[in-house]
């Protein structure tokens, strides 16, 4: 080992699946040695086996489906919202000085503190839930696609302007290629906070989806569909992690990642 | 050939006070003539505002007294007819070399085959064929500056601003870039202002160099270059060389050491 000297692509997927096996070894052993009674916490094959039926009988990819559903369409509302504002609050510092004292207030108000108004508002219905994720990425994003945005190297600009290029020239032309790529990997980080945020908002007042799936099982003790759904949630935001990677390897070439 | 002449006039620049402390006086009232097609050099010890006059002719930053005037016309702001090559890297790093080249040419809506005419153009001048779909980061020091260069004449300005652009080369980089510049400058006659605080680079490069003062910057002392172009590198060689270069650290070194002081 040397500091900052990478790893070759084989040794790194190894390594990282080691730790899979170290961690899925330490929880056998403190579920089948005993050490641990199972009211509190299901063996690695008591979780698979409740996962099993929970996906055979009891219609639980309908529930994953419900709650993908629910993070990719919060995420891409919050998205939506926050990426053009985030641009123009960077590139633009009256309107960024207009905003931002909100928004950094706004930024710390609990998500989950407000189901119950939302449940007020929006009864118990994908609205709710929808609004849950939205207001606890938004916030947050559009604060850190300003500070992308903000970033952009002021020489870049400067030579923009000596080619000819206008304000919006500049925006369009340097600040949102400049920034793509940190926004990009921000969008990523914040996608995973969406999770949290779905699982909380269906944890209250919800008739499907993986949180719901969870709430039901600690009713019947069922340690093992617990773990299962919790786990389940990991791998998906593992796969989308990936995925996000992969894609803005190839979107951004030009950026050394 | 470009037509254009530009004037400096009275151009003054005060950076404003930070925390109590007093006021920098970059940049004393300099005033400065430039004929269409010539090659001036301005030499100046770090820190002297030469890069300062260079914003300010650029119209990235305003003089806090006096005025920029080309053929008359007072400048504001920047404008393609004054292209620049910076003293750092500044290529656009999400372009490849031939888009950095065709950014001015998009700016201004030239045809697709117009725009791809130009940039082979540039390329072929500068010595970037087989690179044309690199991206940045896979370029040399020199390379990258090159490029900037080639982005900077594609544009067609009036004036070239080049501020130390090969300021961060190895020596042997450098001596080949100024050959190519020269190349270029004996072809088009462009009205170029080179800033540098390499002696030899001003001499074997312009017509004119003009010696600096240590901070608060103004122009102390102005030497013509009477050497024939086309120059090539044996020129630094010959005598009339090293009589100017030796005029010319006489210049420079009162203004180092004052620098320092
Ligand atoms: N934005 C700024 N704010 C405050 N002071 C500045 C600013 N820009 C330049 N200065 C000051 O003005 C003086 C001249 O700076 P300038 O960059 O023009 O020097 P230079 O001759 O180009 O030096 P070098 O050869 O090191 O590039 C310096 O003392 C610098 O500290
Ligand atoms: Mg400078």
């Amino acid at each position: 080992m040397e500091p900052l000297k990478p790893v070759s692509p084989g040794a790194r997927i190894a390594l990282g699946a080691g730790f899979f096996a170290v961690f899925i070894a330490a929880w056998g052993v403190a579920t089948y040695g005993g050490y641990v009674p199972p009211l509190f916490l299901a063996s690695p094959g008591k979780t698979l086996l409740a996962g099993w039926s929970l996906l055979t009988e009891f219609g639980f990819l309908g529930d994953i489906a419900v709650t993908i559903w629910r993070v990719v369409g919060g995420f891409l509302i919050a998205a939506a919202v926050a990426v053009p504002l985030g641009l123009l609050m960077g590139a633009f510092k009256p309107i960024e000085a207009f905003f931002e004292p909100f928004l950094s207030f706004a930024r710390y108000l609990p998500a989950s503190a407000f189901i119950p108004l939302l449940i007020l508002w929006a009864g118990v219905g994908e609205a709710q839930k929808l609004s849950v994720i939205v207001i606890g990425s938004v916030f947050q994003l559009v604060i850190m696609v300003a500070g992308v945005a903000g970033a952009t190297r002021p020489d870049l600009v400067e030579a923009a302007r000596t080619l000819g290029s206008g304000r919006l020239s500049i925006l369009r032309r340097v600040v949102i290629p400049a920034a793509a790529p940190q926004i990009a990997e921000t969008l990523r980080l914040v996608l995973g906070w969406a999770w949290t945020y779905v699982i909380v908002a269906e944890l209250i007042g919800a008739t499907s989806g993986i949180g719901h799936m969870i709430m039901d099982s600690q009713r019947l003790l069922d340690t093992g569909q617990m773990i299962f759904g919790i786990a389940v949630i990991g791998i998906i935001g593992l796969v989308t992690d990936l995925l996000f990677k992969a894609a803005n390897r190839r979107l951004f070439p030009w950026a050394v990642l | 050939m470009s037509a254009k002449t530009l004037r400096i006039a009275g151009v003054t620049r005060t950076f404003p006070t930070q925390r109590r402390a007093a006021p920098t006086l970059a940049l004393q009232p300099t005033d400065l003539s430039v004929a269409p097609g010539e090659f001036v050099a301005i030499l100046g010890p770090s820190g002297c505002g030469k890069s300062t006059l260079l914003r300010i002719v650029a119209g990235l930053d305003r003089p806090t007294a006096g005025q920029v005037l080309l053929d008359g016309t007072a400048v504001a702001a920047p404008g393609p007819d004054r292209g620049m090559v910076f003293q750092s890297y500044t290529l656009f790093p999400w372009l490849t070399v031939e888009e950095n080249i065709r950014y001015g040419l998009r700016e201004r809506g030239l045809p697709e085959a117009q725009q791809a005419e130009i940039a082979a153009r540039f390329i072929a001048r500068t010595g970037l064929r087989g690179f044309e779909g690199h991206w940045p980061r896979q370029l040399s020091g020199g390379m990258q500056q090159r490029t900037a260069l080639a982005r900077a004449l594609a544009n067609d300005p009036e004036i070239l601003l080049l501020d130390e652009p090969f300021g961060a080369l190895d020596h042997q980089t450098r001596e080949l870039m100024q050959e190519l510049l020269l190349e270029i400058w004996e072809a088009d006659r462009k009205t170029v202002l080179f800033v540098t605080h390499d002696i030899d680079e001003a001499i074997f490069l312009a017509n004119r160099v003009l010696v600096m003062s240590a901070r608060p910057g103004r122009i102390k002392a102005e030497v013509p270059v009477p050497l024939p172009y086309p120059r090539d590198w044996t020129m630094k060689t010959i005598p009339e060389f090293g009589t100017l270069k030796a005029r010319l650290m006489g210049e420079i070194r009162d203004e180092v050491r004052k620098s320092l002081a």
